[in-house]
């Protein structure tokens, strides 16, 4: 017998031994006695964002001497838009080009710390004001009074108050992503791409058409996402409103629904649509792209996610088919097609894709509507997964399993599980935004359209029956933790 | 049939879940000391700059190890008990084994420096140096780091993000360029100095200096200058971890002296990854090999091995990568600091000092690549080598292995005119 007496240098007494627990730890930020560099222009940005929100404040508190005129609007919009523009400024210009995540995890507003429930907790109540109690909104409707006569020829109500604000938030935020990614030319082309759908699609033109006495027609948005297009009440609507216009949008949300769609997708993947042209989308990767790791990673939210999302598609579905027998056999499924269709705007449309898809950003990441509920991300995940060229290519050996794809995966998709498998990633929520690729400090990632579909996985050459076997199987089939053996 | 498995990094944990895979019924045992579950070294400096959480760097979540039917056991294994078969652990007893592999790692050198135990000095390798960074870190607004390898890149770029002034201290010319030819390492001299770290080369360290209250509060150079700080990493490399096996039979040279099937001198006992050293089969130098794939392709060997394949452990073609603050590197074949006989290098620099390449030609055929600031396909690269591609078909299908993400300007054009003039 040879052994080496216990207590010899393998165990120091100082050693993480099992009676240390590194789980219970957590490691969080580590002091130092050294100070961060003063930055005089964040400074100063921000002290112009605080006289924005003092401006906003008087605006909408006080007596309000100058309402209706541009005053107000330019004072408070102006001085938040200077200061968020050169508070990004002057974060990143004289750092040197690369990523940008130092201290995400100790942050009070990135980490889950009181700012960002203060945060959640405001984002929330906008929504339910917004929804349920716009008449506290009057104030701030007037503030933008100005710029809804300008746009749309007409007065302003809460929904174009909302319109302005998202707007706002898309191409403030976008410019951060261009001062942060200025390294990667993915990010800041298709975040000009979101800033642009959002702006002139999903602002600028739906306004102008109200001007010109057209219907306010969002051609960014297509049926499920936008579940009424196709619901029989506004077809009818726009089919009979003056001019061919009508008739043009009812067969452009039809083209785009059916044909734009499975055509885009499969030559491009999901993301042509989540992460290039969505409204939804462009506000996730600018103003949410600060939460975009508090995602969760874990099996079971997969598992939720597989069930909520298709269950929510399936619902629309059905809610749109009811809606259409009703219309047409005059009112035979009226009892159910009333009730199914507010049922779905009230939960569905705005509880789940407003009040906690965005309220919940600083909480639960910048995709819970996108990533648990979006019936328009169902239909392009499931034609990504089974009928798409697009890939993310696993680069060989290199992936060293060091976690910050999936750490950084707004969609809770575990993509190192993939990686250090050498597996190409082929996942239905995959919305293509580039982080993973981004990220990865060993350039194991890359977001690829191959030149077929056929050759992503085992079995990808044969699309309906990979389909088969995943609906046979619960989905639970190809890069799934549960088949590691 | 019971395989026990010491060490659950990155060698250990491959060769469990490969050796799962073959043997389905098995009943295999993992024991660290170190950490509860196994997870991804490498990302330790994630953890101190905030980019990640410690819980994200395990790679599998911890409800696999139940499901795979892998037994962990936290525990610090003291001894081997060769006759019973049995490990003896420090808290639970004894274990007994069929069969046992040792992948145990590396540790940190010590090169026996005055002053090298003071509180404040540290190398960064486990958990329990990240633990002790905290500490140190505490009290610091200067340090020093003896070493310019990739760990004390690591360390640099870990003190930086927290404001932390850092000087470094190497015995080169220029960083790393013992590995890196002297173009790629001034590159990233430059990267060093332009992020505001100080860098002081061709010095040794002389000595650490006490502060009378066994804490570190400068360190003295060879040239007899003084450096004031509040903590030293020492960096200069790691050695493969022998100590579980020293006062055993098991043979050892530099580590764990192993054949190429992982097979130690003694019957059922094998060893991998960091703490191994494969014994040359025809008299050439013996195999130690400390990086990350390495530890990978060990592991899933030795798990191969472990189930009862009969196969012998076959390193390929060498590849690495790394990133040095913002610039990226990967490596593909064996590129030395400087051209071997026989061996012509090309290269070309992109003007801004973050994109280049290097191709190695020996024979008319490609022998090794290097890439900064430029991502390369893994696949392409070990295939042109593998089949010995000429220079020429290599250079006119540069763009194949092109891995940068979509819509990066691709620098082939100028790359090929480069490196055409310089063949020609």
């Amino acid at each position: 017998m040879s052994t080496t007496p216990a207590g010899t240098t393998l165990i120091d007494p100082e050693t993480i031994a099992y009676f240390y627990d590194e789980e219970a730890d957590g490691f969080g930020e580590p002091a130092t006695a050294a100070e961060a560099p003063r930055n005089p222009g964040m400074m100063v940005s921000a002290g112009v964002i605080g006289l924005g929100f003092l401006a906003l404040a008087v605006s909408l508190l006080g007596s309000m001497p100058l309402a209706g005129t541009w005053t107000p609007f330019l004072l408070s919009f102006g001085l938040l838009t200077a200061g968020t523009i050169g508070y990004a400024w002057f974060a990143y210009k004289d750092t040197v080009p690369g990523i940008k995540h130092d201290g995400i995890m100790f942050g009070n507003t990135t980490h889950r710390g009181a700012i960002a429930w203060a945060l959640g907790i405001a984002l929330t109540g906008f929504y339910v004001v917004l929804y349920w109690w716009p008449e506290y909104l009057a104030r701030a409707i007037a503030l933008v009074e100005p710029l809804s006569q300008t746009l749309a020829g007409q007065p302003a109500n809460q929904w174009f108050l909302y319109g302005f604000l998202y707007t706002m938030a898309v191409v403030l935020f976008g410019f951060r992503m261009f001062m942060r990614y200025r390294h990667n030319r993915y990010h800041i082309i298709r975040t000009i791409s979101v800033m642009f759908f959002q702006l002139v699609l999903a602002f600028i033109l739906p306004h102008l058409l109200r001007a010109l006495n057209e219907p306010e027609f969002y051609f960014s948005y297509f049926w499920p996402l936008k579940y009424d297009y196709l619901f029989p009440g506004t077809v009818d609507y726009l089919v009979n409103s003056p001019g061919a216009l009508g008739s043009f949008m009812v067969f452009w949300g039809t083209v785009c629904s059916f044909i734009a769609t499975p055509v885009l997708t499969y030559f491009y993947g999901k993301r042509w649509y989540c992460s290039w042209v969505c409204g939804c989308g462009g506000l996730a990767e600018t103003l949410g792209d600060p939460w975009r790791h508090l995602t969760p990673k874990s099996t079971v939210s997969w598992k939720i996610e597989r069930a909520i999302i298709y269950a929510v598609l399936l619902l629309i579905i059905l809610t749109t088919a009811v809606l259409w027998v009703s219309s047409t056999s005059e009112g035979a499924l009226s009892s159910i097609s009333a009730p199914l269709q507010q049922w779905y705007g009230f939960y569905i449309g705005a509880v789940f894709a407003g009040v906690i898809g965005v309220g919940f950003y600083p909480v639960l990441g910048n995709r819970v509507w996108c990533r648990f509920g979006c019936p328009m991300a169902a239909v392009l995940g499931i034609i990504q997964r089974f009928f798409s060229r697009f890939r993310i290519t696993t680069n060989g050996g290199q992936c060293m399993s060091c976690g910050n794809c999936t750490t950084y995966c707004e969609m809770g998709i575990d993509v190192r599980a993939y990686a250090e498998r050498g597996e190409n990633i082929v996942r239905s929520s995959c919305v293509g935004c580039g982080v993973c690729s981004a990220v990865c400090p060993r350039g194991v990632l890359k977001l690829e359209n191959g030149m077929s579909h056929g050759d992503r996985y085992p079995g990808s050459d044969n699309p309906l029956g990979a389909l088969s076997t995943a609906v046979s199987k619960g989905a639970r089939v190809y890069g799934d933790r549960d088949g590691y053996v | 049939m019971h395989t026990v498995i010491v060490g659950n990094g990155v060698t250990g944990v491959t060769a469990a879940t490969r050796l799962r895979q073959l043997q389905p019924d098995w009943k295999i045992t993992l024991v660290s000391g170190e950490s509860a579950y196994h997870y991804s070294r490498p990302a330790l400096m994630y953890i101190f700059m905030g980019h990640m959480t410690y819980e994200a760097t395990k790679p599998f979540e911890d409800r696999f190890w139940r499901d795979q039917r892998l037994d962990l056991v936290r525990d610090w294994v003291t001894g081997i008990d060769i006759e019973d078969k049995q490990l003896v652990l420090h808290r639970n007893g004894r274990l007994p084994y069929d069969r046992l592999l040792i992948a145990t790692g590396a540790k940190s050198n010590k090169f026996g420096w005055p002053g090298q135990d003071l509180e404040g000095v540290q190398g960064l390798y486990n958990l329990k140096d990240l633990r002790q960074l905290y500490k140190n870190a505490e009290r610091t607004r200067s340090a020093v780091i003896v070493g310019g390898g990739l760990i004390g890149i690591e360390l640099a770029e870990m003190l930086h993000s927290r404001h932390i002034h850092v000087t470094f201290l190497i015995r080169e010319a220029s960083y790393w360029c013992n590995i890196l030819p002297m173009e790629e390492s001034g590159m990233i001299n430059r990267l060093i100095e332009e992020q505001g770290i100080g860098l002081i080369r061709e010095t040794n360290l002389k000595e650490i200096v006490d502060d009378g209250s066994g804490r570190v509060e400068a360190v003295v150079t060879e040239f007899d200058d003084r450096i004031d700080c509040q903590l030293v990493g020492l960096t200069p490399g790691v050695s493969p971890n022998t100590d579980l096996v020293s006062s055993t039979p098991i043979e050892t040279g530099r580590g764990v002296l192993v054949d190429h099937s992982f097979r130690t001198n003694i019957p059922d006992i094998y060893a991998a990854g960091d703490c191994a050293e494969i014994v040359s089969r025809n008299g050439g130098r013996n195999l130690i090999q400390q990086v990350w794939y390495t530890g990978k392709k060990q592991g899933k060997a030795a798990g191969e091995v472990l189930a009862g394949e009969d196969i012998a452990y076959d390193p390929g073609i060498w590849f690495n990568s790394a990133k040095f603050f913002d610039l990226e590197y990967q490596t593909y074949g064996m590129i030395l600091s400087t051209p071997q006989p026989g061996e012509q290098h090309l290269y070309w620099e992109h003007p801004s000092h973050r994109h280049a390449v290097r191709v190695v030609v020996a024979d008319g055929c490609i022998k090794a690549f290097n890439f900064m600031g430029i991502r390369a396909r893994h696949e392409v690269c070990e295939r042109w080598i593998a089949e010995r591609r000429t220079v020429e078909y290599v250079l006119d299908h540069l763009e194949e292995a092109n891995f940068d993400p979509e819509f990066f300007v691709h620098h082939e054009t100028e790359i090929v005119r480069s490196l055409k003039e310089q063949l020609a």
